[in-house]
């Protein structure tokens, strides 16, 4: 294979600083000394990180994200494991409508899924609960974690649960000790991948959050939209300092490229 | 061996079941009562008033002031699309010619904005673009510009946030395709005498055309309803039709013109991408196999 000519590694190195330029700004300002939006040009300091203390509204939302992203991606896992394991096993009626409705919240855009939610927990008395934020999230990432459930479906040796069948194990003994140790690896990556992309929903949860309970991400939203200081510079510098330590800890699990140009057939 | 049968058929419906009703519950019945509200009727005093009309569709469709949101929203679309292939094209090429271990390492670079917060992103380069930004002082500071350029509050700078944003998809996209070529088809190519542009021309990009395409598909069907990029870099005068639903929604408060809106969107959408998609299977489908 031929190398990168010196034309081609310089468009590279633009195309890196574009990629990289807005994170390393918003890392740079929050270390600024100033009260005012700067780079940190007269030294480094930590005051801006120490102001996140003095806003328990952020800290509640990061609490109350954290939580939102774990319980609706354990949710999601759960209910993708019977379906994957389903669609690829099985040729049935309604196999592919299934997969399709399914993956169907990838194609809606976030804010009609936003807008009917809103509407519809209004109907039913869940607008602005908690329960309401689980219930749409696990909507919105169960595509996530149903895609790489099914990747690692697909590949497992069926006769291997046959002979734990024919040793005399129960059917709940065959999954807890045979099938879904090898699905594992789909399994933790869909649902790490689930809970970073539960996590960084701001679209569809701007419309269904409120002021009571909301997540990092919308309070984010809602702040920039009236001002922008070194802050919000600040929290997101930390953001981006976790999402990285995620980023490198999903890495280990399944390689991020499978990840996401997906190699699910169904 | 009949009981055993019936079992077996029954046992994908069972395992599907719990999700299937989730879905049916949480989608498809909020989408079709968003649908039916689009044609309820809203007063300033009486609020949503449950009566069939057309009112709110007859106004997206003759009002100018939509068809110019919705006019923008798919430029907006395009152009980002367009500045994806562009760039994301080339170096998705460069990333694979690259050794194994920078490949990696780049790939981290080119993935991992993905995974951050999208405000966090678009915040980033709210602080860029600003007039008093580094990149206006950089062009000033080079002589090339007098005074600072707009790029907030503008379509340049939302276009931009948004490449930022989506490039990502564009580039994993042909990235994959490029993964199934042949190395040697090149080399043979270059034995040949062929110089690399007509390399590039005649070998490589039919080749990789299907992978621009459905990249193409995922940037514009994004960029088309992004809402977090274009309320913050394009503010509230520069509306696109996500966060004219929005304001429609949450600050107006007509629900049933914001639902008509966030209809249309949608069935939009899905037209240009299930049209898009019987392009490309039939134009290409000898290279789906």
């Amino acid at each position: 294979m031929t190398r990168n000519g010196p034309l081609a590694l310089l468009f590279h190195a633009l195309f890196v600083t574009f990629m990289l330029a807005p994170l390393a700004i918003v890392c740079a300002v929050a270390f600024t000394p100033e009260g005012y939006l700067s780079l940190p040009t007269n030294g480094l300091s930590l005051r801006w990180f120490r102001a996140i203390l003095d806003y328990p509204e952020f800290l509640r939302a990061f609490r109350d994200s954290l939580w939102l992203a774990a319980l609706s991606s354990t949710i999601a896992i759960a209910l993708s494991v019977p379906a994957a394991l389903a669609i690829a096993r099985y040729r049935f009626p309604g196999r592919e409508a299934m997969t399709a409705l399914f993956m169907s919240p990838l194609m809606v855009p976030h804010v009609v899924l936003g807008i009917a939610f809103l509407r519809f927990f209004t109907e039913i008395g869940l607008s602005g609960t908690f329960t309401g934020l689980v219930l749409s999230h696990v909507v919105v990432i169960l595509p996530f974690a149903l895609r790489l459930v099914l990747a690692s479906s697909y590949g497992i040796d069926q006769r291997i649960e046959h002979a734990a069948v024919s040793l005399g194990a129960e059917p709940a003994t065959v999954f807890r000790r045979v099938t879904l140790p090898l699905i594992l690896p789909g399994v933790v990556s869909g649902w790490m991948l689930a809970a970073i992309n539960s996590f960084d929903e701001v679209t569809m949860t701007v419309f269904i959050a409120s002021p009571a309970t909301t997540t990092l991400p919308v309070r984010m939203f809602l702040y920039i939209q009236d001002n922008i200081d070194p802050l919000i510079a600040a929290i997101s510098a930390c953001l981006i300092v976790l999402t990285a330590f995620a980023m490198i800890l999903l890495d280990r699990f399944y390689s991020l490229d499978r990840l996401f140009v997906g190699t699910g057939k169904g | 061996m009949s009981a055993l049968a019936r079992a077996q058929r029954r046992a994908p419906y069972a395992l599907t079941g719990p999700a299937l009703l989730v879905f049916l519950g949480l989608v498809i019945i909020p989408l079709a009562m968003t649908v039916l509200l689009s044609f309820y009727d809203w007063g300033q005093y009486t609020g949503i008033v449950p009566e069939f009309t057309l009112k709110n569709w007859l106004d997206i469709a003759t009002d100018s002031y939509f068809l110019e949101i919705f006019l923008r929203t798919f430029r907006i679309a395009v152009l980002v699309t367009l500045a994806s292939i562009v760039i994301g094209v080339p170096e998705a090429y460069i990333l694979n010619r690259m050794s194994p271990g920078w490949r990696s390492v780049f790939l981290l670079v080119v993935i991992g904005p993905l995974l951050v917060s999208v405000v966090a992103r678009t915040l980033g380069w709210a602080l860029l673009l600003g007039s008093n930004g580094i990149v206006n002082q950089g062009l000033m500071a080079l002589g090339l510009i007098g005074t600072p350029l707009e790029f907030m509050f503008t379509e340049t700078g939302v276009v931009i946030a948004l490449t930022h944003v989506l490039i990502p998809f564009m580039i994993l996209a042909v990235w994959a395709s490029l993964q199934r070529l042949d190395p040697q088809v090149e080399n043979a190519a270059a034995s040949l005498g062929a110089g690399w542009f007509t390399i590039w021309r005649r070998v490589i990009l039919p080749q990789i055309v299907p992978g621009i395409l459905s990249g193409a598909i995922i940037v514009f069907a994004l960029a088309a309803s992004a809402f977090a990029t274009p309320a913050i870099i394009g503010g509230r005068r520069l509306k696109v039709a996500s966060t004219l639903a929005y304001d429609e929604f949450l600050n107006t408060l007509n629900w049933p013109l914001g639902a008509a809106v966030a209809t249309l969107l949608l069935i939009a959408l899905v037209a240009i991408i299930v049209g898009c998609n019987r392009l490309v299977e039939r134009r290409y489908a000898q290279v789906f196999e």
